[in-house]
């Protein structure tokens, strides 16, 4: 069938799609779509690192310049994922220097990259603009001093979150002073002091700076100078905010803050004195970005300086604001889309602040727009999750956690499968739910039965039996990504849905009663499923087939199902369901 | 101490046997491998309590799910606020403005209140259960995190300092009324 159009126009056409998705739809049209396609991209997302290998995607698109990538199982942020697991940053790195020199932009999250990669990067890539290592781990600050020193265009580096091995803050000074193109610095994951007159002169001849996000070694007393420097920021993160409390270092903070007419965001607020809160009021009414999740204000001060923000859209803070904070915040912040309530003290055994459900029904109830929430409590019922599903029918992320596993309703001691039920009912656009509290099978048949959008499910502590991974499996039209553990969750439900799986990017199932005998039988039905056990008692093989494993991680892959980096705990299954490992 | 007076740090109006009993629903936590990989904060903290709060739990690996930087975080206001003074407003009543003490500098009642008497030139008095600070011409009183105005001394002191959120010396006369057994 010949096509009216020219490859030209096919692809000028293409370059309005953006989105990883759209274009992974327009190569599936035809042979020729497909062809034109790959020779025009030149963004790619990766969501497993090991989906896939490097020599595929060289292969299939040669002219990529944004490589975006994500490794670790999201449970790995909770510790659930031993050491040494994998993700590593460098085989990637390595092909990629060599296919794509004008690499510009390299995105990474929860891999691990070594100074190497770093270097690699740095001496690469001529064109290089943008790193943004979001909680990633492996490199020192001397990887970091490469980046500096050689990226000549540099405009973001990004380490959000990510665990860097602090030498010295000397690698800041590596900067060029021919180099004036940042745009955005975050270091704010750092922990040791960067020279200050280096920062201050990097900020100064960076005429494009529109996120400085500091690390907390920054003092308080320094920062008017750097804001003073870059009036243009629009994303600010802070250092320490405490100093003694002094009217000049006050008025001149107040004085920087007010010739900031652009920010938008602001964060860090370490080690909060209250008296210097104001300095930033005259920021507040055109923020719609605070961070105050490091803070330790008291509810009072957070009203008073939340109540200035009219136009936020999004809050992190601590529970320290309580429920009537919350209240004040749905009072006053009608724009709020995104709210995140992180816990104080989450290991203490009694609260230790007055933060119930009553803070987020509250906030349900007051804020139109709300669509994504995190937040941790000690406390919830029912008739609040009833509440709050039928006050905020749009939302698109509900993430509860009650801290202590497997809480009752407080008011009736039930399970809290009606209030979870409720939400996604309710919410017939959410994409991200995480559960916690008392639950049985019954609220996963809510699940399966009402969230056709839901693509990622976070479970723990929860469940009585195969049905409720049943339901969830079976159910689930969207799911991509499920995440479980500590559930009574086992073969029947894994095998009865095998071809599911192939549907999805990854399940993780951890201390559940997986069995290593359907494991084995997982990765003989589904040729392109990884089935990884992940068991650090040794081979399971010395176990009995019916034994339960400690974790297994189940991913789609069109890469070979053996890699190359696998560590003595891992298991992954063959074909012909011998056992392989390193 | 008054049997009505339950040392525990309860949220108002939760009654701590309830949830006592919905936990009896737990299940075991499965034995983890020993936590090399957690970040090595220590054990719930409610050692530094001064309540009689239930032992330390044992801590479940990756649970709550915080992350590992944000747990030091946790950790280090913890220590911070610790570290940091306890201040609270005394208000004397017919004095013209107030003051302000750090209640952590004192080790006891009556290092507090011989304070209070130095600071205002005023005599508390002797404190009894049963009859307050019978016989003295002020009485010390306390707003606590209720918004409660309580006699002083009626609690033990740890109690008192995490509780107290405003001093207030009231004229013996007003503070008859606030015996603390109904």
């Amino acid at each position: 069938m010949a096509y009216s159009f020219p490859e030209e126009v096919l692809e000028h056409v293409f370059s309005f799609l953006s989105s990883p998705r759209d274009r992974n739809a327009v190569s599936l049209v035809c042979k020729s779509w497909y062809e034109i396609e790959r020779w025009c991209r030149h963004r790619i997302f990766v969501g497993n690192c090991y989906a896939v290998s490097p020599e595929i995607v060289i292969r299939r698109f040669p002219e990529l310049r944004a490589v975006e990538m994500k490794g670790k199982p999201h449970f790995a942020d909770f510790n659930l994922v031993p050491e040494g697991w994998g993700a590593y940053a460098y085989p990637w790195i390595a092909a990629m220097a060599e296919a794509y020199p004008f690499l510009e932009e390299i995105k990474l999250k929860r891999m691990v990259v070594t100074d190497e990669s770093l270097e690699l990067i740095s001496k690469s890539y001529k064109n290089f603009k943008s790193l943004v290592l979001t909680s990633c781990e492996g490199f020192t600050t001397d990887g970091l001093a490469s980046i500096a020193a050689n990226c000549r265009h540099l405009k973001e580096l990004d380490l959000r979150e990510s665990e860097v091995e602090d030498l010295s803050g000397h690698w800041l000074s590596h900067f060029p002073d021919s180099c004036t193109s940042l745009v955005s610095l975050n270091m704010s994951c750092l922990g040791s002091e960067v020279s200050f007159s280096a920062l201050e002169r990097l900020v100064a001849r960076s005429p494009n700076l529109r996120t400085l996000r500091l690390n907390r070694a920054v003092p308080l007393e320094k920062l008017a100078n750097l804001v003073r420097h870059a009036p243009q920021l629009v994303e600010l993160g802070t250092g320490a905010y405490s100093a003694e409390i002094r009217s000049d270092t006050f008025s001149s903070l107040a004085d920087a803050f007010s010739a900031c007419k652009q920010l938008k965001a602001l964060s860090g607020f370490w080690d909060v004195v209250p008296s210097y809160l104001p300095a930033v009021y005259s920021a507040c009414s055109g923020i719609t970005s605070l961070n105050l999740s490091y803070a330790a204000i008291p509810s009072s001060d957070l009203v008073k300086l939340i109540s200035q923000c009219q136009n936020l859209q999004r809050l992190w803070v601590l529970d320290y604001i309580e429920d009537s904070g919350l209240e004040a915040l749905a009072a006053s912040c009608k724009d709020l889309q995104e709210l995140r309530v992180f816990p104080s003290d989450p290991f203490g055994a009694e609260p230790n602040v007055s933060l119930t459900e009553q803070g987020l029904v509250s906030v349900s109830e007051g804020c139109p727009k709300l669509e994504s929430v995190l937040y941790f409590c000690r406390q919830m019922s029912n008739a609040a999750l009833i509440a709050i599903a039928r006050s905020r029918p749009n939302f698109i992320r509900f993430r509860l956690c009650i801290i202590e596993p497997q809480a009752a309703d407080y008011l009736t001691l039930e399970p809290l499968d009606a209030g979870f039920g409720a939400i996604v009912e309710n919410c017939k656009e959410l994409r991200r739910l995480s559960m916690s509290g008392l639950l049985t099978d019954r609220v996963f048949k809510y699940i399966g039965t009402h969230a056709k959008k839901l693509e990622m499910l976070s479970i723990a502590f929860a469940g009585d039996s195969d049905l409720g991974l049943h339901h969830v499996l079976s159910g689930c039209d969207s799911l991509r990504k499920l995440e479980i553990r500590d559930c009574p969750f086992g073969d029947k439900a894994l095998l009865a849905n095998a071809a599911k799986l192939e549907t999805m990017r990854s399940l993780w199932m951890s201390s559940c009663s997986v069995s290593f005998g359907a494991c084995k039988l997982l990765a003989q039905k589904m040729p392109r499923l990884n089935v990884e056990v992940i068991d650090e008692r040794g081979p399971p093989d010395s176990r009995l087939e019916s034994c339960s494993v400690e974790r297994v991680y189940v991913y789609r892959t069109v890469a070979s199902r053996q890699r190359l980096d696998i560590p003595d705990f891992v298991w992954t299954l063959d074909e012909d369901s011998s056992m392989r490992y390193s | 101490m008054p049997a009505d007076l339950n040392l525990r740090l309860g949220l108002p109006g939760s009654d701590q046997t309830d949830v006592d009993a919905a936990k009896s629903n737990k299940r075991a936590s499965p034995e983890k491998a020993e936590d090399t990989a957690s970040n090595g904060v220590p054990a719930a903290k409610s050692a530094d309590d001064h309540e009689t709060a239930p032992a330390p739990k044992a801590q479940i690996v990756g649970w709550p799910p915080v992350k590992s930087y944000r747990k030091s975080t946790a950790a280090a206001v913890k220590k911070a606020e610790a570290e940091s003074g306890m201040y609270v407003k005394v208000s004397m009543d017919g004095a013209p403005y107030l003051r302000k003490i750090d209640i952590k500098l004192y080790n006891g009642y009556s290092h507090l209140l011989t304070a209070l008497e130095d600071m205002f030139k005023l005599s508390i008095g002797e404190y009894s259960e049963r009859e307050g600070y019978k016989g003295s011409e002020y009485a010390p009183a306390y707003e606590d995190k209720d918004g409660d105005l309580m006699l002083v001394g009626d609690v033990p002191w740890e109690m008192f300092m995490s509780s107290c959120k405003r001093l207030r010396i009231m004229r013996g006369a007003d503070a008859r009324g606030l015996g603390c057994a109904q």
